[in-house]
Formats: structure tokens, C-alpha cells, sequence
């Protein structure tokens, strides 16, 4: 295998006819080390796979297990104190780390393309995005004019609309969602042969997403590149990727085809990630969640035997001093597990809880009416209506911008002042959190998505804890608090910075409940976290409200996990409630058709479904909110000219309890997919209502 | 990606200790020669000796003399301890005082907000000098008064990063988090804490600055009168012999130089500690 040498010169095309002949990418035993003050740290540990040339493999794992060290290796960027101690990367048969500097940035210009997360910080910010692209043809030798008309044709592969007028725009008058297609039009150019995505659609909410993901769906089949997706996201690398590797603490634990890996993994960990996940239409009341306890051991702190021995139900002492070797376990299918056969059905970990029935009768403990609030002079909430029962999880789901943060937030007496009443428990509350007394004060508490900020970082754990337990009168000593949060003890006298985020998120949660809250307003609580973690604090969440009878209003993005924990779903689209009901009516259908291209995005990440492209055309979301008719009207495949455009949808009854705020008859309207429908309610008679 | 963090930083923590070590024993030094120099100074610094007007540095006198015969070294030594009496006084006055308006105005917000910059940007567009001129007139020369002008024209500065500081920790979600609580002394107890590497920032450039205002000050003549050992006075009464005997200006000069790098060096090094921690 000495041939590197001999095409250390060469680069591009001629590479591609090289020696070993080999189409594709190939990576044998590569390890790389970082230097840290205590010495070499292995991140990456003997690693081998292959892709060729049009496939597309994931790699999957937590954060911390060495997924983008290993992705930055294959395009030799590491960081300085990083370096490849072993191994290869070939790229069509030449071995991308024998190139010499020139050559590696001849072989990054024309091979080479990588989408990071946080498109954002990818684009330079004082440049037109035309101009950016433009720059790179230009490099590549293109003519001024001939550059501007290709840089319009990239922009409309990618899908966005009015390519001129984007071309003329900077960064920061694109949403997230376009400026990761202005990326991915720059990664299109000249052609990759290695196209690296790292976590390219993290910090996207569901249906920009999940256009993201058709886009790259398209763009890779298109260009014949090996694809390499970089994941914790177990649904996004199933559905988009030809093949899994499943990276563990540096070392390629399980690979496979991607449909054969997630039915029936091999390794205890794929096993964990997988049972982590709610699955789109599965409730608290039908399995209870498990995450993979602990967390993954940092670079160079790998024990002797099995990495994942300490996490694993199934170890033993075999598995904590020999390493277990990659073992075949079908076709294609390879695992580093001693005891792959006795590892359980995955789907079936874990027993549902008895919980008592949702939203017990009586007057409601909380009832919003007429709610507005602006910023500026848009309604980000516009005249809602909404009822939150005693001990009932009140799921709120829509896309970024939808306003359902800032009908949270008007619920706890945060944000902007407006119009409308909040009664609880039948009292009005006012509109701001300072004027309300401390009596109605105790009585609504706040869980907020980012764990880094929602902690007061000079605050040990238990100050924060002994602060809240103080101003919320409760009556727990800190210690129990934490306790019952699931908060190792020794983590008390720690400040927030050394937590984990799922430490920092029970932190938070504990506080809210210091005082016995009646209302909990969760704001995207899960959103930041790894899906190992967020199985957790979802777990969590859901045995505080059963032993508390606390009423949740639960925000999410992410229809499943709102289907797990929630009794009732409200839809938000633009500022109004579009639908509402109890969650498995909301998620079966007949529902509204923007719930429905919710449900469309939530199925497609599993692959239960196929995805329906067109239907919500990209960039949609950034036009102005339309001053007559219904607001989905733009984006609605069942709209009805003349109608839908022209007149305010009526607030309908599709069933029991379930209004949808649409002109088609609920007949009409669409349900989801018969296969992937959430499982019938256990007791049917409470849904007997006469099926329109 | 800790290890990545922890490696990166590595290198220039150690380039902070080194820093930070120097920087402090420089100010320590200084700090020991104002407090003992009547037993560290070879002769008195007061001491006039015509007989040996201007002599260059030598085994006699260390540094020479001056006009006077007075003994350089020993009035350089004696020249710290006003310096280092005024300028903490003043800083440590300008710091808290300016903490305090920093914080009100940030957390309050709206017109009490507004206001209270309004006024610290008309004391910040007088001039400083000015000002001193003025004070002095009025409230004739003391240690008091040239503190009091120093810290007063820092006051906006420390407020104004006090304040942008407290304007980003109050967006947070666990100040929000304790408002919903109904928090008392939200101000304090929440966000202080989060803003106190910003005062400590302020507190060391501002004692860099005010040791510069406290020479400047008895330069022009309004702080130690003409004639002490102070530094700045030193540089103002020497500074016609600067051609024929340039060491009595160059001795104050660099002293003053010399303390003000060594608060820079543990400045900077404390800052990159708390960027890196």
C-alpha cells in the first residue's frame, strides 16, 4: 500500500484512475489523538468503512463519541493539538493524508465539500450571498458573467425561490433554513467527490428540516459523490443514508444497512439510542422512555474491554476486560458486541406507567381568552383561545416563529403586554409577573429550552435549589429536591458549568417544582439535548407530573414528543390555534393540513412515510402574514380558491373535544397515514363519538 | 470537543501565569517601596545639598541629584506613596460607585435608564482637566479632592460596561426564572455575581488609568503641590533640566511607566483567565 506517494501529486480527475482502483471513499484504522495537558487522548480509534461513490453513509452517536473529530479527519481539518496517529483515507484509491500542503488544497478546492452545522456561521456576513458564491466559481476560473448566471442556477437547484433576489441578500436576511441551502449551492460546485455534512440540520425546526433533508436527498443522487452524514439523530441518518456506523467512544461499534441496523441492532448501544427516541404517535401511556444512563467516557478515559461496558445492562466480565472484537451478524452487517444475541427487542424496553385520566372534569385551572401579543406591529399571538385542565399536559407544537414561545412566555407573565385575559382558577391574573401576587406567582412556574442560560452560572446547585425552595416557600430541603429529580447528591455544591446539559436541564426542573407548582410551562425543554439525554428528561417530566398532578403546557417543535408526553395537542400557525384536541385525535386525524405536514415531517424521519416534497415551498414562512383569509392559505394543498384566500376559516368540530380551524368539511380533511397512526386509544368508548 | 477546548487554552494560560506573575510583583514592589521608603531611601528625599547640584548617576548617588542636590532614587522611592494613596482610593471609589449607577440603570431600564446616561454622557463631554482646574479652585488642593475629580470622571466609564453587562445577563432565562419566583434583590444577588469579572476588568484598566490622572494631576500643579517627591510633580519641576541632566526626569518618568505596565500585565492575564475559564 505504498502507492501513496505516487499520487501525492496528482489531484482531481487524475485521482481518480489511481493504483488501487478503488471508486469512493475508504477509510482503513484511522486513529487520531488530541494533546491535552494530561498527555495523548485517542478520540478516534482504528475506524474503517467505505463509501462509494453515490451512496451515503451516517455516522451516529452522542456528542463526545468522536463523530466530528472523525469527520474533520477525513478532510484533514483538525484542530492543531489534533493528529492522525494511524490509518488511511483514500479518496477514489489516493491517500488524502500523504498529500502535500499544495496538494491538499487543490484536493479540498475540487474533491472536497463540507456543510457544517450553524449554516449561519459559514457565510460571511459582509457579503451578498451572490458574491459569495461568485467568488468561489471565480477561483475556479469562471468569467465574471459566466459566474453570475451560474450562481443563479445553484441557487434554484437548492430550491430557493427568486434566486436573484436571494443572490442580492446578506446572511442575516435569510432564515436558518435558507442559508443552509446557500450552503449546500456552494458545496454543489464543481462537483465533490467527498461531500461531509455535519449535522446539517441541528437547530432547524421540523419542517425546515425536513425540506433540508429532501433537498440533500436530491442534490446527492445528482452529483454521485460519497455522501458522509454526521448525526446523534437517529430518524434523520435512517431515513436519508444507505448505511449506519454507529461510532462509541472513538470506535466503530455497529455498521450496517441502515434499515437492518435500526430494526434489529446489534450492539446494546444502538439498542439504547434507538429505545431513547419516541416514535411519532407513541405515548407516555404506552411505553415509558429509557435513556442510556451515564455518559460517554471523554477521550482517553476509554476503560480496558468494552467502552460501553459501564453503561451496558447486558455486561459482564468479559465485557469489562476484553475488548469485544467487530463480529459479523448478517450481511453487511458487522458489531463489536460479546453478547449481540441476548440483547433484547429494542421497542419493547421499558413498561407503561398507570397514569390516572387526562384532565380530570371540573372547572379548568387555566383558561387563556383573547390573547394578543405583539411585537411591534405584528400579533406574534393573535386571539387565542385555550383551556388547560387540572393535571392535564397541554402539548403546544408548531414551527419556529409560530408564537407559541410568546403565548408561553404571556402565560407565565413574561414578554410583552397586550390585550386578553388569563384566568386561573377562574381569578384573572395580570398580564405582567411583577404585578402578580406571590400566591399566583408560586402557582405558575417556567422550564426554558437553553440549560446553558436557565441556570445563574455563580449559583451552586444548591443555592439555586435553596433560593427557589426559599422564595417559592417550599418546604423540601435541597437535598430531596435534587433527589427527586434524579440529581446525583455530590452534584450539589457544583456550579452549572460543569454539568452536563441534561444535568442543567434537572436542575431547572427541580427548581420549578420547589414550591409545588399547579402549572409548569415547559418551553421546548428538550430541544438542546442529545436524544440519549432527552429520553430522561422526558421520563422525568412525565413522573413529576404523575406524582405531582401538576398541569404542563408543553412546547415542542417535534410532533412525537409532544404526541409521547401530551393529553391534549394545540396546533399554532402564525399567531393562531389552528387546531385542538385530545393528542391522539390531533396526530390520527381528520386534522387540519398544516398538523398534517407536521405529521408528514415527523413520519418521514423514520422512514415510515414517504415524504411529500412540494407542498410547503421553501422560504413560504418569511412572507408577510396575509390580511385576509386563512393564514396557511399560501402553503395549503387543499386550498380553495376563493375561498380560502378571501374568507376567515370557521373554528370546526371534528369530534369529541377536537375543533380544527379550517373551510373544509372534517370529512375532508386529511388523516395521517392508516400504518403509522398513533395505536387506537386503549378505551375506545371515551372516543365513540360519531367518526365525520 | 472539552479535550479540544482544554488543550487550545492551555498554552496561553501559561502565557497568562507568567504575565500575571510579573505584572504583580512590579505593583507589589511599588506598593512595599510607598509603604517602608523612609527605611529603604539612602538619604532623606527632602534633603537639599547645594554643593552637589546635578550630579550624574554614580556609587554616591544612585540615580543623581537634582537642582537641589536632593537625592533622586530616594525621591523617586518617596514619589510612590502618594501616588499609590490616590489612585486605588479613586479607583476603588469610581468602581463601586460606578457599579452601583451601572447596575440600577441596566436592570431598571426604561427612563431611569435613560436618564442616568444622559447625565453620565454630559460629565463624560466635560472635560476632565477642566473639571480638576475647577474643583481645585474651589475646594483648594487636597488628596480628597484630586480622588474625588479622578473617580468622577471614571464613574461613567465603570457604569456604562457595568451597564451593557447587566444588559445582557438581564435577558437571561434565570434572571427570568427568578423574577417568576418574585426574587427580592434580583439586582444583586442574581446578576452581580454574573457581571463581577466586567468590575474587576473595569477596576484594574481604571487603577492603570487613575495612577496617569493622579501624575498628570500634580504635573499641571493641582495635585501634590511643587516640590514633593511625587512623581508627576518630579517630571513638572524637573523637566527644564531635561538636556543637562535628563535623569532627574527620566527616574519619575519611568517609575510611573514602569507601575502602570506592571497593572496592565496582571490586568490583561487576569482577563484572558476569566475568557478562558
Amino acid at each position: 500500500m505504498s502507492t501513496a506517494g505516487n499520487t501525492s501529486g496528482n489531484i482531481a480527475g487524475d485521482t481518480r484512475e489511481s493504483v488501487s482502483g478503488i471508486a469512493g471513499l475508504a477509510v482503513e484504522d484511522l486513529s487520531v489523538t488530541y494533546r491535552t495537558g494530561r498527555g495523548e487522548a485517542a478520540a478516534v480509534t482504528g475506524v474503517s468503512f467505505r463509501v462509494a461513490p453515490g451512496e451515503t453513509y451516517g455516522i451516529v452517536g452522542e456528542s463526545g463519541c468522536g463523530k466530528t473529530t472523525l469527520g474533520r479527519a477525513l478532510g484533514r481539518h483538525l484542530p492543531p493539538e489534533g493528529a492522525v496517529t494511524g490509518g488511511s483515507v483514500r479518496l477514489d484509491g489516493a491517500d488524502v493524508l500523504e498529500l502535500s500542503p499544495a496538494a491538499l488544497r487543490a484536493w479540498r478546492a475540487t474533491s472536497l465539500a463540507v456543510v457544517h452545522q450553524e449554516a449561519g456561521g459559514s457565510l460571511d456576513p459582509t457579503m451578498r450571498v451572490g458574491a459569495q458564491l461568485a467568488e468561489i466559481l471565480r477561483a475556479r476560473g469562471h468569467g465574471r458573467a459566466e459566474a453570475r448566471r451560474e450562481v443563479l442556477r445553484l441557487l434554484g437547484r437548492v430550491l430557493l425561490p427568486d434566486p436573484a433576489s436571494i443572490a442580492r441578500r446578506y446572511p442575516h436576511q435569510l432564515s436558518g433554513g435558507q442559508q443552509q441551502r446557500v450552503v449546500i449551492a456552494a458545496a454543489l460546485i464543481g462537483r465533490p467527490r467527498l461531500l461531509v455534512l455535519d449535522e446539517p440540520t441541528t437547530g432547524l425546526d421540523a419542517t425546515v428540516e425536513h425540506e433540508i433533508l429532501e433537498l440533500i436527498g436530491l442534490v446527492r443522487a445528482e452529483i454521485g459523490a460519497a455522501v458522509v452524514l454526521i448525526s446523534h439523530d437517529l430518524g434523520l441518518v435512517a431515513r436519508l443514508c444507505d448505511r449506519v456506523g454507529v461510532l462509541y467512544a472513538g470506535r466503530l461499534v455497529e455498521e450496517g444497512r441502515a434499515r437492518d441496523v435500526l430494526a434489529a441492532p446489534a450492539h446494546p448501544y444502538t439498542a439504547a439510542l434507538l429505545a431513547a427516541v419516541p416514535r411519532f404517535g407513541e405515548s407516555r401511556r404506552d411505553r415509558e422512555l429509557t435513556a442510556v444512563p451515564g455518559r460517554p467516557p471523554a477521550p482517553g478515559d476509554a476503560p480496558p474491554g468494552c467502552a460501553f461496558a459501564p453503561r451496558c445492562a447486558l455486561a459482564d466480565d468479559l465485557c469489562r476486560r476484553t475488548p469485544p472484537p467487530l463480529e459479523a451478524r448478517g450481511a453487511g452487517h458487522v458489531a463489536r458486541c460479546h453478547h449481540s444475541a441476548r440483547l433484547p427487542e429494542p421497542r419493547l424496553a421499558g413498561s407503561p406507567p398507570a397514569l390516572a385520566p387526562a384532565g380530570e372534569p371540573g372547572p379548568p385551572l387555566l383558561e387563556i381568552g383573547g390573547l394578543t401579543r405583539r411585537y411591534g406591529r405584528t400579533a406574534v399571538v393573535d386571539d387565542v383561545d385555550l383551556t388547560i385542565g387540572r393535571g392535564e399536559v397541554l402539548g403546544l407544537v408548531g414551527e419556529s416563529g409560530s408564537g407559541k414561545t410568546t403565548l408561553a412566555r404571556a402565560v407565565a407573565g413574561l414578554g410583552p403586554r397586550g390585550s386578553g385575559t388569563i384566568l386561573l382558577d377562574g381569578r384573572p391574573l395580570p398580564a405582567a409577573v411583577g404585578r402578580r401576587d406571590g400566591r399566583a406567582r408560586r402557582r405558575i412556574q417556567m422550564i426554558f429550552q437553553s440549560p446553558d442560560a436557565s441556570l445563574n452560572p455563580s449559583h451552586t446547585v444548591r443555592v439555586i435549589l435553596a433560593r427557589a425552595l426559599r422564595s417559592l416557600r417550599g418546604r423540601a430541603a435541597p437535598e430531596d429536591l435534587a433527589a427527586s429529580a434524579g440529581l446525583d447528591p455530590h452534584l450539589l455544591d457544583t456550579r452549572p458549568a460543569r454539568l452536563s446539559g441534561g444535568q442543567k436541564q434537572r436542575v431547572a426542573i427541580a427548581r420549578a417544582f420547589a414550591g409545588e407548582p399547579d402549572l409548569v410551562v415547559c418551553d421546548e425543554p428538550v430541544s438542546a439535548l442529545d436524544v440519549s439525554v432527552q429520553a430522561g428528561v422526558l421520563r422525568l417530566l412525565s413522573e413529576r407530573q404523575r406524582a405531582t398532578g401538576t398541569s404542563y403546557l408543553f412546547i415542542s417543535h417535534d410532533l412525537a414528543v409532544v404526541g409521547y408526553l401530551a393529553d391534549r395537542v394545540a396546533v399554532m400557525y402564525r399567531g393562531r390555534i389552528v387546531e385542538e384536541g385530545p393528542a391522539e385525535r390531533v396526530l390520527r386525524g381528520p386534522h387540519h393540513p398544516y398538523t398534517s405536514s407536521l405529521v408528514a415531517a415527523s413520519l418521514a424521519r423514520f422512514g415510515e412515510a414517504p415524504a411529500r416534497p412540494g407542498q410547503d415551498p421553501a422560504g413560504a414562512p418569511a412572507a408577510p402574514v396575509r390580511a385576509t383569509g386563512c393564514r396557511y392559505a399560501d402553503r395549503c394543498p387543499s386550498r380553495v380558491d376563493g375561498l380560502c384566500d378571501a374568507e376567515p376559516p370557521p373554528l370546526r368540530t371534528a369530534g369529541d373535544r377536537h375543533r380544527v380551524r379550517c373551510h373544509l368539511d372534517p370529512r375532508d380533511l386529511p388523516r395521517a397515514p392508516a400504518n403509522a397512526a398513533p395505536h387506537p386509544p386503549r378505551d375506545e368508548e371515551e372516543f365513540s363519538a360519531p367518526d365525520p | 470537543m472539552s479535550a479540544v477546548a482544554l488543550s487550545r487554552a492551555r498554552p496561553a494560560t501559561r502565557r497568562h501565569r507568567v504575565a500575571l506573575a510579573c505584572g504583580l510583583a512590579i505593583v507589589l514592589a511599588w506598593a512595599v517601596v510607598a509603604a517602608l521608603w523612609p527605611h529603604l531611601a539612602p538619604y532623606d528625599p527632602e534633603l537639599q545639598d547645594p554643593a552637589h547640584r546635578f550630579l550624574p548617576p554614580g556609587p554616591g548617588h544612585w540615580l543623581g541629584t537634582d537642582q537641589f542636590g536632593r537625592d533622586t532614587f530616594s525621591r523617586m522611592l518617596a514619589g510612590a506613596r502618594p501616588v499609590l494613596l490616590v489612585a486605588p482610593a479613586a479607583t476603588a471609589l469610581a468602581v463601586v460607585a460606578g457599579t452601583l449607577v451601572g447596575l440600577a440603570a441596566g436592570s431598571r431600564g426604561g427612563l431611569v435608564d435613560e436618564i442616568v446616561m444622559r447625565v453620565l454622557d454630559a460629565v463624560v463631554v466635560f472635560p476632565a482637566i477642566i473639571a480638576a482646574v475647577l474643583f481645585v479652585a474651589l475646594a483648594g488642593r487636597s488628596v480628597t479632592v484630586v480622588v474625588l475629580v479622578i473617580a468622577g470622571s471614571f464613574v461613567p466609564i465603570v457604569a456604562k460596561s457595568v451597564r451593557a453587562a447587566t444588559l445582557v445577563e438581564r435577558e437571561k432565562a434565570y434572571v427570568e426564572a427568578a423574577r417568576l419566583r418574585g426574587e427580592r434583590a434580583l439586582t444583586l444577588r442574581e446578576i452581580l455575581p454574573n457581571v463581577l469579572p466586567t468590575v474587576l476588568v473595569e477596576a484594574t484598566s481604571r487603577f492603570g488609568d487613575a495612577i496617569f490622572a493622579a501624575a498628570t494631576l500634580s504635573f499641571l500643579g493641582l495635585g501634590q503641590p511643587p516640590g514633593s517627591p511625587d512623581w508627576g510633580a518630579s517630571v513638572s519641576d524637573n523637566r527644564l533640566w531635561l538636556q543637562p541632566a535628563p535623569w532627574t526626569v527620566l527616574a519619575p518618568a519611568l517609575a510611573i511607566a514602569s507601575l502602570v505596565v506592571g497593572i496592565a500585565l496582571a490586568a490583561d492575564a487576569l482577563r484572558g483567565r476569566w475568557e478562558a475559564s
